[in-house]
């Protein structure tokens, strides 16, 4: 199954996990299976029906807005990376 | 080559090739951008805010510039402020490394700090709370600030036209995204089928320090248009391919440079045979010996501790 990465922000929703796996052979169908289970998600992930502009999600490291979207495919051992957008620049 | 000042000896940066780390039938140049005077690619931004806001009559002899800036962008401005004559305020991550600490105050800068957890977005809320409450201050705002792309389309993308003509594509970390935008976006009017490239550092969780996903930020001077992919870039990525940079081409880079470098080499196999590919290395390692990024032992384990002081 793919596993998807939630950030530190969202755990909060997730009962603190920071690793779900999550069936679907698209990001839409893996997101809609994890707002099921996880409904606080719902509203920090999308904005009418479209990916919020704060969250970037990348299946094996590519950006998904490059891809196909919600309809990027997911193979069974991809990894999903839900990420916040910030400013660039590190705190070092 | 002879300049009159500082400010003139910005750019003009060597474009070196990589024949080890070069997958087989392409070939990948480094910008190394850690030539310019202040040791980063900042100069280049740093002169372009300046000159452009003289420009536009919106700096003042002898005002006062402040700006929020994780480092580079900080020093590249202190020290044109210093040859142009303009105070600065910084404002960054209380956690900032000492070096860039010295570095500022050396140039006369003053530092102010947001606070750690906050990570970048915390300097641009207290720089912009500064900036609002006093109306004597300039701030040039790297991440909204046209000038910032600007420099890079008029200097950086210029420059490897022409050392490198058959560019095939150009890879550079997110940071403003100034880089890409105004670099990709002059290589795509230079030949339209030249793809671009982003190197998305993913910062350990301290950095993102949000409470929230409304307080992300994308910054105004990205343009996602001229971008053909962005792919996210971890720390032990990036950490392996700075140091394999170091021990097979003797290049000593910083850790950015690592991950433009593993979104390059990712990258060629998408490129016809015997493309050429440049990657821009924003600055050399030497601001971040102190991490431990460079000190001898396992890669992993050095990545893990230093995630959330690692990145440029």
């Amino acid at each position: 199954m793919p596993v998807v990465r939630i950030p530190t922000v969202l755990r909060r929703h997730t009962d603190g996990e920071a690793k779900l796996s999550v069936t679907g052979g698209t990001v839409r169908e893996v997101f809609d299976e994890l707002v099921a289970a996880h409904p606080g998600l719902e509203d920090q992930l999308f904005e009418d029906g479209d990916l919020r502009g704060f969250v970037n999600v990348f299946v094996e490291d590519e950006d998904i807005r490059f891809i196909s979207g919600l309809d990027t495919p997911v193979e069974p051992d991809d990894e999903v990376a839900i990420m916040p957008a910030v400013a660039g620049g590190a705190v070092s | 080559m002879r300049f009159e000042d500082v400010s003139q000896a910005i750019g003009n940066t060597p474009l070196v090739g990589l024949p080890h780390l070069s997958p087989p039938g392409s070939r990948i140049y480094l910008k190394l951008e850690g030539d310019n005077p202040t040791g980063s690619v900042k100069d280049r931004v740093a002169r372009s805010l300046i000159e452009q806001a003289e420009k536009h009559g919106q700096l003042a002899p002898g005002q006062r510039i402040l700006e929020p800036t994780s480092g580079n962008t900080g020093i590249a401005l202190a020290a044109l402020c210093r040859v142009k004559g303009y105070p600065l305020t910084c404002v960054m991550p209380a956690n900032t490394s000492e070096e860039r600490k010295q570095l500022l105050t050396m140039f006369g800068a003053e530092l102010v700090y947001s606070p750690a957890e906050e990570g970048s977005n915390g300097s641009v809320r207290v720089a912009r709370e500064l900036a609002e409450a006093d109306p004597d201050v300039h701030m040039p705002f790297q991440y909204g600030n046209p000038a910032n792309p600007l420099a890079h389309y008029e200097t950086t993308a210029p420059e490897i036209i022409a050392d490198l003509p058959d560019v095939a594509a150009f890879v550079a970390g997110l940071g403003t995204g100034g880089t890409v935008t105004g670099a990709g976006r002059r290589l795509k009017e230079w030949n339209p089928d030249v793809k671009v490239f982003a190197a998305e550092p993913e910062y350990g969780d301290l950095v993102y320090g949000l409470r929230n996903l409304d307080e992300g930020y994308v910054p105004e001077v990205l343009d996602l248009d001229v971008l053909d992919s962005r792919i996210k870039v971890d720390s032990r990525k990036a950490l392996t391919m700075t140091r394999r940079l170091a021990d097979e081409e003797g290049i000593f880079a910083g850790v950015s440079t690592g991950a433009s470098l593993a979104v390059a080499v990712r990258v060629c196999a998408r490129l016809p045979e015997g493309s050429s590919i440049v990657a821009l290395s924003p600055d050399g390692g030497w601001k971040y010996l102190s991490t431990g990024a460079y000190a001898p032992g396992d890669v992993d384990e050095i990545a893990d501790r230093i995630a959330g002081t690692l990145w440029a």
